[in-house]
């Protein structure tokens, strides 16, 4: 038997399983083992051992019959915001304490459809609200990372977090994330691991927890470039329950993996050379640059001028969303509802439930939305945004007509940070994480995560690629030969 | 634009979301921190721009107005704070 079979890339595992030197069970107990071990990274929201054991035996005699999808017999772990026939779905949220949804999200269920074994749900930012997996109803999830010798807990990123900590801590052989404004690319640079977010409309939202309908989407956190093509390609496909899911066919996004990108054109946008970016995030740019470079593709500088909008953009729409879809938790068809005092009425049963239900940043997103959409506000605040917001749009549509095919920037303003380091910092220097990413949520773009280099103390760095619509398999390929070309193999070193 | 102590009294209430009146400066100094983030879009030229209604050029699929789906009562129910005789139960609404 192989050892350390949680270590296994999806690649890897998939290939031993149909060459039958290893099987789903043994993979799923691996994971298991590991996942018992790393109570201390918190990533595991609710755990599944039982189903997990089920859906690895049935993976299993798939395999034997011949019948084996590239998905069929993988062990992973599944953010919370994914609604779970029968398993706790809280969106790491008090409110929804309790919830066992009688329906599978679309995502989840086309893994299953192919073999996926699902370890259990994995921590995140409450209703996918926060950078740095902190404000979760089940306490922080931990980075695997730490900064050299020092013992201090560092964020694995956020909202995305615990799946971002469980892929990079090798406690499941890939995870799922969701990315609203760089919920799955930002902790996936934080931890090392390749996230990608697929073109708007690529993944059904059906029994995915809604917190902006017009930037959620879903994705794969991976130990790989290929590994990200080959669950992408499981993850996504139309429809019909969600009206924007895109009834275009799903390439074989693996296969399109070639590493040749000579005659590519990377643009570099200007407008991502941020003041005060540190000299290591700059570098790696530049590294990452040269490397595409000698990959044999054209670089190009490019303008995207309505960069720096993106992000108050971004805290006027997301917002307005979240108040309108977190108007359902309302203490009467499901999760917590608030006790009562003698006389109370319907109103002060939604007060209640929803002050005890939401946590601070939650709350004060939904009022924030609440706030740009109520009456005299509506057209200065979320019409303004949505103006801007077509702009933000124009912008890549105009660089892409001149015939750039991917653009390539960093994923994150710094390596990880503490956590607790930003509590006494104002809302909007945590919501600055997301200042690279967040355009691409804007834009309905595809965009990925892959890690690209360490900073003086260790830690991941990762760089953001961002491709044209529906062109996830051109932008794999242009990732796989940036991680070849990186050749980032790092893992942390294990203290948990 | 600045928020004052009504004005986020206000919000709380239209979010439906109880807010205890000592935290009301901190709630409303936060809204004048977020909404002073926001106010930079002001200085965009957006004459002329329709606002974004859809994140991917398409039209909304239609279907059959026919019932695709029902006799799921116990089911709707089984994650109720409060279900009887198949009915959600919510205190009195009218006096």
């Amino acid at each position: 038997m192989m050892t350390d079979l949680n270590r296994l890339t999806i690649a890897e595992a998939r290939d031993a399983l149909r060459r039958g030197e290893v099987t789903s069970i043994e993979l799923t107990e691996a994971c298991l083992v590991a996942i018992e071990a790393a109570g201390a990274l918190n990533a595991f929201a609710h755990h599944t051992p039982d189903l997990a054991r089920t859906q690895a035996r049935a993976a299993d005699d798939r395999i034997r019959a011949g019948d084996a999808p590239a998905m069929c017999g993988i062990p992973l772990g599944i953010k919370d915001l994914f609604c779970t026939k029968g398993v706790p779905s809280q969106a790491a949220s008090r409110i929804l304490e309790g919830f066992k949804p009688e329906y599978e999200s679309t995502v989840t269920q086309n893994l299953f459809d192919a073999g996926a074994v699902m370890l259990g749900k994995l921590n995140m930012d409450e209703f996918a609200m926060g950078s740095s997996n902190e404000t979760s109803c089940y306490g922080n999830a931990v980075n695997p990372w730490r900064r050299g010798n020092d013992a201090a807990a560092l964020t694995p990123g956020g909202s995305s977090g615990g799946s971002a900590s469980a892929v990079a801590a090798d406690l499941c052989l890939a995870a799922t994330g969701t990315d609203t404004g760089g919920s799955i690319r930002q902790p996936a640079a934080f931890v090392g691991i390749t996230g990608i977010k697929p073109t708007y409309g690529r993944c059904s939202r059906w029994g995915i927890v809604a917190f902006a309908s017009s930037l959620d989407q879903a994705g794969p956190m991976t130990k790989s470039v290929r590994d990200a093509a080959i669950m992408l390609e499981t993850m996504c496909g139309h429809d019909p329950k969600d009206s924007t899911s895109a009834e275009i066919p799903v390439p074989d996004f693996e296969a399109m993996l070639t590493g040749d990108i000579r005659g590519k054109v990377i643009g570099i946008p200007k407008e991502y050379r941020m003041d005060g970016m540190p000299s290591e995030i700059e570098r790696l740019w530049a590294d990452g640059t040269a490397m595409l470079r000698d990959a044999g593709a054209e670089i190009r500088d490019i303008s995207l001028p309505h960069t720096k909008y993106a992000l108050p953009t971004y805290y006027v729409i997301a917002p307005a969303e979240a108040s309108s879809n977190l108007a359902r938790y309302d203490g009467v068809r499901y999760g917590h509802r608030a006790k009562l005092a003698q006389g109370d009425g319907i109103t002060e049963m939604y007060e209640k439930t929803r002050a005890e239900g939401f946590g601070h940043e939650v709350q004060r997103r939904v009022m924030v939305g609440t706030y740009v959409l109520s009456a005299g506000f509506y057209d200065a605040y979320y019409n303004r945004a949505r103006k801007v917001r077509a702009l933000i749009k124009r912008d890549f549509e105009e660089v892409f007509d001149q015939g750039i095919d991917a653009i390539l920037t960093p994923a994150t303003p710094s390596a990880a940070f503490a956590l607790g380091e930003m509590t006494d910092a104002d809302p909007v220097q945590m919501y600055l994480n997301d200042v690279f990413t967040v355009t691409v949520n804007l834009a309905g773009l595809p965009g990925i995560a892959v890690p690209a280099g360490q900073d003086g103390q260790g830690l991941p760095l990762g760089l953001q690629l961002i491709g044209r619509p529906w062109d996830e398999g051109d932008l794999l390929n242009t990732a796989y030969a940036l991680e070849q070309a990186a050749g980032f193999v790092a893992k942390p070193s294990k203290w948990w | 634009m600045s928020i004052d102590l009504e004005t986020a009294a206000k919000v709380a209430k239209l979010a439906r979301i109880r807010v205890d009146a000592e935290a009301l400066p901190a709630l409303a100094q936060e809204f004048n921190t977020i909404l002073g983030f926001i106010e930079q879009l002001s200085e965009v030229d957006v004459e002329g721009i329709e606002p974004m209604t859809s994140v991917t050029p398409m039209r909304l699929k239609r279907r059959a107005d026919v019932v695709t789906d029902g006799d799921r009562q116990a089911k709707v129910l089984s994650n109720a704070p409060d279900a009887r005789e198949g009915f959600f139960a919510v205190p009195k609404v009218v006096e």
